[in-house]
């Protein structure tokens, strides 16, 4: 079967395939059957139509982010077509380039720039065809509404009649001429998010709403302590459950049946006999357990100057240590997947934010060649990094080829919380140093991360291991280790990373990974700093910060919040913070400013949050501003409540009441400026924003009480034991 | 096997029930094939299940789908649809007020239930309200300014 064929068998035997996916219904099957894939071709991202549409074709999806909206309003706007003539197709493996994942804030600034260059590629060559048949110069034309015209007026030509069904077959022109921002019509500008409708009335199909005929239901049962064995199982415990199945593949244990309820009951009732695993410490020593772990090795990240020397000769010195926890995505929706598993063959519905190398990861693990798998997205609940959708996809394969039909598996809460790969923990030490005249002289970062294994192509799952199948073993963490460098001129620097060989729970990216623990201490120590220096926290950190466009996002946050200089804490209940960021060091630009009230016995509440937010030319504003909005609350909610607890055995935080994340009456009053740069190249913004948030906290709380809170979560508890400790009263 | 005839969206629906501790979220979705409402969490703390019964917000996960019988319950596909929205619904639309949405369901029952009894609610009446409605991805501004718009008392 060549891949043609192969193409147009899917698209035929699968009808429920395009269910979800907006507008797909509407695609011609003998239209997409010889469509390229090839990331480096035109054709790979768009296609035009005869009846004036254009179909674009993403590797990068939409997490809930706005990208659904942003990536046409980049193709409508190079193309010189309406944005309503333009559907979108992501993630689908078998349509859609590869285009790596969609995380670190990338999905615009690589996903939206590749589909930008091959729009302008696109719209080139069309030029160029009507040039030759209109006999005029390209330089005379432009694409305009779906026609080449030319720029002086009169008839053009559309674009359908330039264009067959072969496409362009055109290399994409990294170089190709982009439009100018000034002429922009649907870059910068307010367009709707097309999902939101059918969101808001429950028309939208989740991953967990597709069905599919003679779909089976699944559960994964996994035993009480990690990584325990499967010694026995009592088939007869679920014998009153009609039409279930056990799936037992060496330790992998799981139970199919056709009705989802049943198959909640029997996960239930059957019985299993485990035996081993566990864990090295439990949550309440990891912070010990971290800091006694062999470092493998040390590396410097940053360096300027002579750090040893000018610190040991400094007059003033200031030192301290950060505890950043284990996290958990915490996604609404438990991990969900649909698995199609045949012989020689597979089809999966997944929620990944990286299908294409998870079509990979499926397709060793089951023993099929790559070309035999494809994988789809649906909208899963947001995910702010990888959980628990691949892990639900692989148990949702294993048992659909175990059983011959498709399978769904639905996460529990208790899976969710328990099992999806965690953000690891993060010990974070200072040391800087002061002249006599108050001036920074000398820096020193010091981090413990687990080494993340180079070039692990995915995360390893959980059924895989289980079933002893084929995968790459490893740890992925995302880039813990970026943010640990201040952002101000300091002579003397050293930034280091203590490299460490494992991390007890599984770990995989969580949402701007070690950078908002890595703000945390570097932003707090910038104020302690500020502080010993007698200086305004806003002040001292203008006078170390040269960038301008850095300048203009401090200047501009201080005035938006209206921000009283002082240097001393007030120490009654209430104060004020700052904290800023460059991300990844030479990304997007964020500062924040807080307030907080704390309250006699420890409680922090947030009252006023003011952000300003310089992610270079913006696409979308309302999709960026939404993403600033998520990024500040869910990192308020990161800093002031979230930890996952765990015993020797297994996490016991497995629910909202043992795991809390913000909630409606932790809102506060928030202002948002995004700072607009239409010239220079955009940069990402699903992260940038949580960086500095937990640092100006930490400084708002300072400012209110004069305590340092170095150890997160801030929890009233641990407030209240630093008050008592420090004798701090108010109110 | 035991039926049940519950009325969904203004129509009698009549289920055969196996188990009469199976959820009503679990009827719904599978059974009458409305998939509006989420399963978050199975334990009632989330709200993502959320469905008006009788005029009350109710947690569809943790409820069984006996104690339904003769009550009348709106789904999220009942209470309006994208050509004719109902007024929570249009303002979630027009404030834009969902990331991933996955809570969208839980919010706009939570808000179309509180518009019922408190017909102009406060921003600090929508918080109260929906203290116990779960959202992930940072969307709570959007969400109250989205009910009280709907409600039509100034913020």
């Amino acid at each position: 079967m060549n891949i043609h064929t192969s193409r147009r068998n899917f698209l035929k035997s699968t009808g429920a395939l395009f269910i979800a996916i907006p507008f797909a219904s509407e695609l011609k099957a003998e239209v997409i059957s010889g469509k390229t894939v090839d990331a480096a071709q035109v054709d790979a991202y768009l296609a035009l139509h005869a009846d004036g549409t254009a179909t674009i074709y993403s590797g990068k999806v939409d997490l809930g982010t706005g990208l659904r909206a942003a990536f046409p309003q980049i193709a409508a706007e190079e193309l010189g077509l309406p944005i309503d003539k333009i559907k979108l197709i992501e993630g689908d493996t078998l349509l859609t380039p590869d285009q790596g994942p969609t995380s670190g804030s990338n999905g615009i600034p690589k996903g939206g720039m590749q589909l930008r260059q091959a729009a302008a590629t696109a719209r080139q060559a069309l030029i160029k065809l009507a040039a030759e048949k209109l006999g005029k110069p390209v330089n005379e034309l432009d694409a305009i509404n779906g026609e080449v015209r030319p720029k002086a007026g009169g008839a053009g030509l559309s674009f359908a009649s330039l264009i067959t069904d072969k496409g362009f077959e055109l290399k994409l022109d990294g170089k190709a001429p982009v439009r100018d921002s000034r002429m922009h019509q649907y870059v910068g500008k307010h367009v709707p998010r097309p999902d939101i409708p059918a969101k808001a009335t429950g028309r939208h199909v989740y991953m967990h709403d597709f069905d599919m005929p003679g779909m089976m239901h699944g559960r994964t049962i996994r035993p009480a302590i990690i990584g325990a064995e499967l010694v026995s199982v009592d088939e007869s415990s679920i014998a009153s459950i009609p039409g279930a199945k056990i799936v037992r593949i060496k330790n992998f244990l799981g139970v199919v049946a056709p009705d989802e309820w049943d198959v909640v009951r029997a996960a239930k009732m059957l019985k299993a006999e485990w035996k081993g695993g566990g864990l090295p410490t439990d949550s309440a020593g990891l912070r010990d357990y971290v800091k006694a772990q062999k470092v493998s090795s040390t590396e410097a990240l940053d360096k300027a100057g002579d750090f040893a020397t000018a610190y040991a000769a400094a007059p003033k010195k200031l030192s301290g240590e950060f505890y950043w926890p284990t996290q958990s995505h915490a996604s609404l929706g438990p991990s969900c997947a649909v698995a199609d598993v045949k012989e020689g063959e597979a089809t999966i519905w997944c929620s990944s934010q990286g299908t294409h190398r998870y079509a990979k990861h499926f397709a060793d693990m089951l023993g099929l060649p790559a070309n035999k798998m494809r994988v789809h997205y649906l909208d899963g609940a947001g995910c702010y990094g990888m959980n628990g959708h691949e892990d639900a996809a692989a148990d949702a394969a294993f048992m659909s080829k175990a059983i011959g039909k498709p399978v769904r598996v639905q996460w529990t809460r208790e899976d969710e919380h328990g099992l999806d790969p965690k953000g690891p923990p993060q010990v974070i030490t200072q040391e800087a140093a002061l002249s006599a005249d108050g001036k920074i002289v000398a820096w020193h970062t010091t981090m413990r991360c687990p080494k993340p294994t180079d070039k692990l192509p995915t995360i390893p799952l959980l059924s895989p291991v289980e079933a002893d199948a084929k995968q790459v073993k490893g740890i992925a963490t995302g880039s813990l280790s970026s943010g640990g460098k201040p952002p101000y001129d300091v002579p003397n620097l050293l930034v280091e990373v203590h490299w460490l060989e494992d991390t007890p729970l599984r770990a995989s990216h969580l949402r701007a990974p070690g950078k908002i623990g890595n703000c945390l201490a570097v932003e707090t120590f910038m104020d302690e700093l500020a502080l010993a220096a007698g200086k305004d926290p806003v002040e001292f950190r203008l006078a170390y910060l040269s960038d301008p466009r850095g300048r203009e996002a401090v200047e501009r946050v201080a005035k938006l919040f209206n921000w009283d200089k002082r240097v001393e804490p007030r120490r009654n209940g209430k104060g004020r913070g700052i904290g800023f960021t460059q991300y990844k060091g030479d990304e997007t630009y964020v500062a924040i400013a807080m307030e907080v009230d704390v309250s006699a016995d420890g409680h922090i509440k947030v009252t006023r949050v003011a952000a300003t937010h310089d992610c270079g030319q913006i696409i979308s504003p309302d999709g960026v501003r939404s993403q600033v909005e998520g990024c500040i609350l869910q990192t308020i909610g990161r800093t002031l409540f979230e930890e996952v607890k765990f015993d020797r055995n297994h996490v016991t935080s497995r629910d909202w009441a043992s795991y809390p994340i913000l909630t409606f009456p932790d809102v506060p009053e928030m202002k948002i400026e995004l700072i607009d740069r239409p010239n220079e190249p955009p940069r990402g913004a699903g992260e940038a924003a949580t960086a500095p948030v937990a640092a100006a906290l930490a400084n708002a709380v300072f400012d209110a009480t004069g305590i340092r809170l170095r150890t997160v979560p801030f929890t009233a508890a641990r407030v209240k034991s630093a008050m008592v400790e420090t004798g701090v009263k108010f109110g | 096997m035991a039926s049940i005839t519950l009325t969904v969206n203004g129509s009698a629906r009549t289920l055969d029930v196996r188990d009469p501790d199976k959820p009503l979220l679990y009827a719904l979705r599978n059974d009458l094939n409305l998939k509006g409402a989420k399963y978050g969490c199975g334990l009632g703390q989330c709200g993502a299940c959320t469905v008006i019964v009788d005029g009350e917000a109710v947690r569809s996960c943790t409820s069984p789908v006996s104690a339904f019988a003769g009550k009348k319950i709106t789904t999220i596909e009942g209470l309006g649809s994208p050509d004719k929205p109902h007024k929570v619904q249009a303002a979630f639309i027009a404030e834009q007020a969902a990331q991933c949405g996955y809570c969208t369901n839980g919010m706009v029952m939570s808000g179309a239930a509180l518009l019922e009894k408190t017909p102009k609610p406060t921003a600090e009446q929508v918080k109260d309200a929906l203290a116990q409605n779960l959202c992930r991805c940072g969307t709570h501004e959007r969400i109250v300014s989205a009910v009280v718009k709907a409600g039509g008392a100034r913020g």
